[in-house]
C-alpha cells in the first residue's frame, strides 16, 4: 500500500459494482488506517447509531472478524467510525461489504415475514 | 468421566445457554446485559453454519395487537441492535409530509404569525410520501414536491344560538379550516385519495368575533431527524420480553403475596384440587405486561423459588 495514500477514498480500490454502496454511505477511511488491509477504521458521514450498532452486530457474526466496534466521535459531528480487524483470510473492506450485504438480506427477510404476519393477522381477524 | 463431573459440565452448559440468551434480573443487579451472540465469544459456536441461514430459521413475527393508530408485535430471533435500528428508523428516517412554509396574508388573531406557523407544522397530513420528491432548498415548489393548503377564516357569531348558549362550537362558526388546493396534475393524481389533515378537529387557534386569519401553507417532504413534525409515529418503542420461571409451586397466602409483587394480571391465584382439598396456587399467566419491578426479589421467602429473566432474542 502506498504510504502517501493515507486518506484515500475507499472507492478507488473497489470495482464498479460497489459504486452504489459507496455513493449512498459516503464513507472514507480514517487517516493512516489503510496501511494494513486487515485493520481499518471506516468513517461514514450522515449515519448514526441506527446503522452503527446494527452493522457492528452483523459484522461480528463473521467468524473471520476478530474485532469490530463503532463510535460517534462527537455528537455535534454527523460522523460514524467503524473499526474492523480481521484474520489473514479476508480484508476489512470485504468484512464491511459482507456486513452490509447481510444486513440488507436480514432486513429483507424481516420485511417479508412482517408483511406475511400482518396479512395473516388481518385474515384471522377479518380486517382488510 | 465421573458422574459428578458430567453433571457439572451439563450445569455449566445450561448456565452458558442462559447467559447467551437472557438478561438475568437479580435482587441487587442485572447481569448478562450485552449480547454475546457472536462467534468465539465462548467457543467456536457456529463457524460452519451460515449466520443468515441460522437467523432465517429462527426469525418470527407475531402480531399481538392492532388498531387504526396502534400496533404491538413480537420480533423473535434477532438481536436488540436490529430491533433498535427499526425503532430509530420509524422515528427519525421514515419520510412524511408536513407544513414547512406558511405565507400569512392576514392575521388579526391573538396568536402570533410564527406561533401559528409552528402549530400548523405539527398537524399530521394524510398524503402518500412515495408520490412526492424531497424539495431541495434551491428548487422551486412544483406539483411533485409541494402540497398547498389554504386557510381563510373569520370568526363570526352564530345568530341562531340561544341567548344563554355557552358552548363555543355552537356559538361561533368556524370549522375544518385547512382546505387543500390541488396544483398541476395533483387533482387527477390524488382523485382516489383525498389529501387532508389526518384529524379534522385539531385546534389551530382560538379567535374572538371579528378576528381574521388568511394564509397559504406549503407542505414538503422531510424526515423526523430534521424536525419531529415529520416523524410518522407518535412514538415507537421496544422492550425485552420478561420471563418468570417458577422453580416450585407457591401456594396459600404466599401465593396471594406473590401475585401482588407483580403488575396486576401477570400472576393469577387459582384454586386447585389436591387430595380433595382446595388450595390456592400462583400461576404466571401474562409475563408480557410485567414492568419488571423486582419487588418479588425483595422477599426472602421467594428467594429460591423463581428465576427472573428478560429474553434477548
Amino acid at each position: 500500500m502506498d504510504d502517501t495514500d493515507d486518506n484515500s477514498n475507499i472507492g478507488d480500490e473497489l470495482s464498479d459494482s460497489d459504486v452504489e454502496v459507496n455513493d449512498i454511505l459516503n464513507f472514507h477511511t480514517e487517516k493512516g488506517a489503510i496501511k494494513d488491509p486487515q485493520s481499518v477504521t471506516f468513517n461514514i458521514t450522515g449515519e448514526d447509531h441506527t446503522l452503527g450498532n446494527a452493522l457492528r452486530y452483523m459484522i461480528i457474526q463473521n467468524p473471520e472478524v476478530e474485532y469490530c466496534g463503532y463510535s460517534i466521535p462527537h455528537p455535534s459531528e454527523d460522523k460514524l467510525n467503524i473499526r474492523i480487524q480481521t484474520t489473514e483470510n479476508t480484508t476489512a473492506v470485504d468484512a464491511l461489504r459482507k456486513g452490509l450485504e447481510d444486513l440488507k438480506a436480514l432486513c429483507a427477510k424481516v420485511t417479508e415475514i412482517f408483511y406475511k404476519a400482518n396479512k395473516d393477522f388481518d385474515e384471522i381477524n377479518n380486517l382488510s | 468421566m465421573s458422574k459428578s463431573s458430567s453433571k457439572r459440565a451439563s450445569a455449566a452448559q445450561d448456565r452458558l445457554e442462559l447467559i447467551q440468551s437472557r438478561v438475568i434480573v437479580e435482587r441487587d443487579s442485572v447481569s448478562s446485559i450485552s449480547s454475546s451472540d457472536f462467534p468465539f465469544h465462548t467457543s467456536n459456536r457456529y463457524s460452519n453454519i451460515d449466520f443468515l441461514e441460522k437467523i432465517r430459521k429462527k426469525l418470527r413475527v407475531s402480531i399481538e395487537k392492532k388498531s387504526q393508530y396502534d400496533m404491538e408485535f413480537d420480533l423473535i430471533g434477532v438481536d436488540a441492535s436490529i430491533a433498535n435500528a427499526l425503532r430509530r428508523i420509524m422515528i427519525a428516517e421514515v419520510p412524511t409530509l408536513a407544513i414547512e412554509k406558511v405565507f400569512v396574508y392576514d392575521n388579526t388573531s391573538i396568536v402570533q404569525d410564527e406561533v401559528l406557523a409552528h402549530r400548523l407544522g405539527l398537524i399530521p397530513i394524510k398524503a402518500n410520501p412515495d408520490e412526492f420528491d424531497f424539495k431541495l432548498s434551491t428548487e422551486h415548489p412544483t406539483d411533485q414536491n409541494t402540497i398547498v393548503f389554504k386557510l381563510k377564516q373569520e370568526c363570526k357569531r352564530n345568530p341562531k344560538t340561544a341567548a344563554n348558549e355557552t358552548d363555543p362550537k355552537k356559538l361561533y362558526l368556524n370549522h375544518n379550516a385547512l382546505i387543500w388546493e390541488p396544483k398541476g396534475d395533483q387533482a387527477d393524481r390524488f382523485k382516489d385519495s383525498q389529501i387532508r389533515p389526518v384529524h379534522q378537529d385539531i385546534l389551530v387557534a382560538q379567535m374572538r368575533p371579528g378576528q381574521k386569519i388568511e394564509l397559504e401553507a406549503h407542505c414538503e417532504k422531510g424526515c423526523g431527524k430534521e424536525h419531529a413534525k415529520w416523524s410518522p409515529v407518535a412514538t415507537a418503542s421496544y422492550r425485552l420480553m420478561p420471563e418468570i420461571i417458577l422453580k416450585e409451586e407457591i401456594t396459600g397466602d404466599l401465593a396471594i403475596k406473590f401475585a401482588s409483587c407483580f403488575t396486576p394480571g401477570v400472576v393469577e391465584v387459582k384454586d386447585e384440587n389436591v387430595d380433595g382439598k382446595t388450595i390456592e396456587v400462583a400461576k404466571v399467566v401474562n409475563p408480557r405486561i410485567d414492568m419488571v419491578s423486582r419487588e418479588v426479589l425483595r422477599h426472602k421467602e421467594f428467594e429460591d423459588k423463581l428465576e427472573l429473566n428478560l429474553r434477548e432474542f
